[in-house]
């Protein structure tokens, strides 16, 4: 039997997922790393912000580990750090994360990846959710990154957060829907 | 590391379904990029959420009095596409009342809040990916997509499975529900195969004397793409 298919979060489905403020949080106090405010904002293919979006995120921890047994590397999770979060985007398109830069996890021939965080972009009009990755811009690593590499040059900026200009620690990601400058969503 | 079969975008819905407005501006125009799965796709979150209480599968126990609507028990199991259970993993579900009102600031459609339903659950599927529900039957309910439209009686399930790629959010429809053929968000899936997948049956087995109708509703999430080391 084939998988089931996908349908719609719909606008209502902030009184069962995402009732908990918590999941906003993915790195409690001690955890190990560089602490980052990751602003997600989403915007519609006529730029306007998306206020009932839900963004989900998934991401190793400081140490590049995974808390989840199919991580088969030799390295101690932190107990401070929750890989999951979960948010609905505000009446202005934007949800606030805190938690802290990954660590480098293997990828393709176990060849390290850039710190990066998995997303999942579910919203009403979007009948089955989309799925990117968020980089921090100007991290070394991006230059050598498998998955980075097969994104056309003049695309990836689209999936870089980049720190913002007033205060130090956030970083600012755009997810764009549709239209001109459309964040690159993969198929896995 | 364990990879997944990759989707028949054939068994999905159309991303951009011009008859669902709300997809034309929210959908990208550029195809995907296919990338490999590595181990950010193939791990995922365990349930990243707190305990679940009790009561929490039985959506006609959240208040001090009962719902208003008929009574029914939603079970099934959660497979993989090799018909392996999904264990020990999350399910949450949403809906509206009787009247096909949701409980959400957003919601005026003017039929009647009910004091007595919420109609939020959470379950943990067992060790042979089972799981059961205690809800009533949502109403249809309009909305403003075109003109005079109802979407069809349904539940809302979202279920993770065991990675990130797993991830499924989709709803679950009632057996011979008139609105279907006009329900875009249905239709977006051009396989009518795949459509039936999204139906529950009613079933007598589960379906309680004097008390509550069964349905049951068997999900798969994505499996294991095969290796020459498996069976």
């Amino acid at each position: 039997m084939p998988a089931f298919p996908s349908q719609t979060v719909g606008p209502f489905f902030h009184f069962a997922l995402t009732t908990d403020a918590a999941l906003g949080c993915l790195a409690r106090e001690g955890a190990r790393g560089e602490r980052v405010h990751l602003v997600v904002r989403v915007f519609d293919g006529d730029g306007q912000p998306v206020p009932d979006a839900m963004i989900e995120l998934w991401q190793a921890d400081a140490g590049g580990k995974y808390e989840d047994p199919e991580d088969g590397q030799e390295i101690v999770p932190d107990p401070a750090f929750c890989g999951f979060g979960r948010l609905a985007t505000d009446d202005c398109g934007v949800c606030r994360f805190e938690t802290v830069r990954p660590g480098r996890v293997p990828g393709v021939s176990g060849a390290l990846q850039a710190p990066h965080v998995n997303v999942n972009v579910f919203a009403r009009g979007v009948l089955w959710h989309l799925f990117t990755r968020i980089y921090f811009a100007g991290d070394p690593a991006n230059d050598e990154d498998a998955i980075l590499a097969l994104v056309p040059a003049d695309r990836r900026e689209t999936l870089l957060a980049g720190p913002d200009a007033s205060v130090p620690g956030v970083w600012n990601f755009d997810v764009r829907l549709s239209g001109e400058r459309e964040t690159v969503f993969f198929d896995v | 590391m364990t990879s997944y079969r990759r989707l028949d975008p054939g068994s999905q819905p159309e991303r951009l379904y011009e008859a669902y407005r709300s997809t034309i501006q929210r959908n990208p125009r550029k195809p995907l990029i296919q990338i490999p799965q590595t181990l950010s796709e193939v791990t995922g979150p365990l349930y990243g959420h707190n305990p679940i209480g009790e009561t929490d599968n039985d959506l006609t126990r959240h208040h001090a009095g009962e719902p208003l609507g008929q009574r029914i028990v939603v079970s099934g199991r959660v497979l993989d596409e090799d018909g392996r259970p999904v264990s020990h993993s999350l399910i949450e579900i949403w809906q509206a009342n009787a009247g096909g009102r949701y409980r959400h600031h957003v919601d005026n459609h003017p039929a009647p809040v009910d004091p007595n339903f919420t109609g939020a659950g959470r379950a943990i599927t067992d060790a042979d990916g089972g799981y059961r529900f205690v809800t009533i039957k949502p109403g249809a309910y309009p909305w403003r997509n075109h003109s005079n439209a109802w979407r069809p009686a349904h539940i809302h399930f979202s279920l993770f499975g065991p990675a990130f790629v797993t991830r499924l959010v989709t709803q679950m429809y009632f057996p011979d529900d008139p609105l279907f053929p006009y329900d875009p968000i249905l239709q977006s899936i051009r396989d009518p195969q795949a459509q039936q997948r999204l139906i529950a049956r009613f079933d007598l087995d589960t379906t309680e004397e004097l008390w509550a109708l069964g349905y049951r509703w068997d999900i798969v999430l994505r499996g294991h793409e095969a290796t020459p080391f498996e069976e």
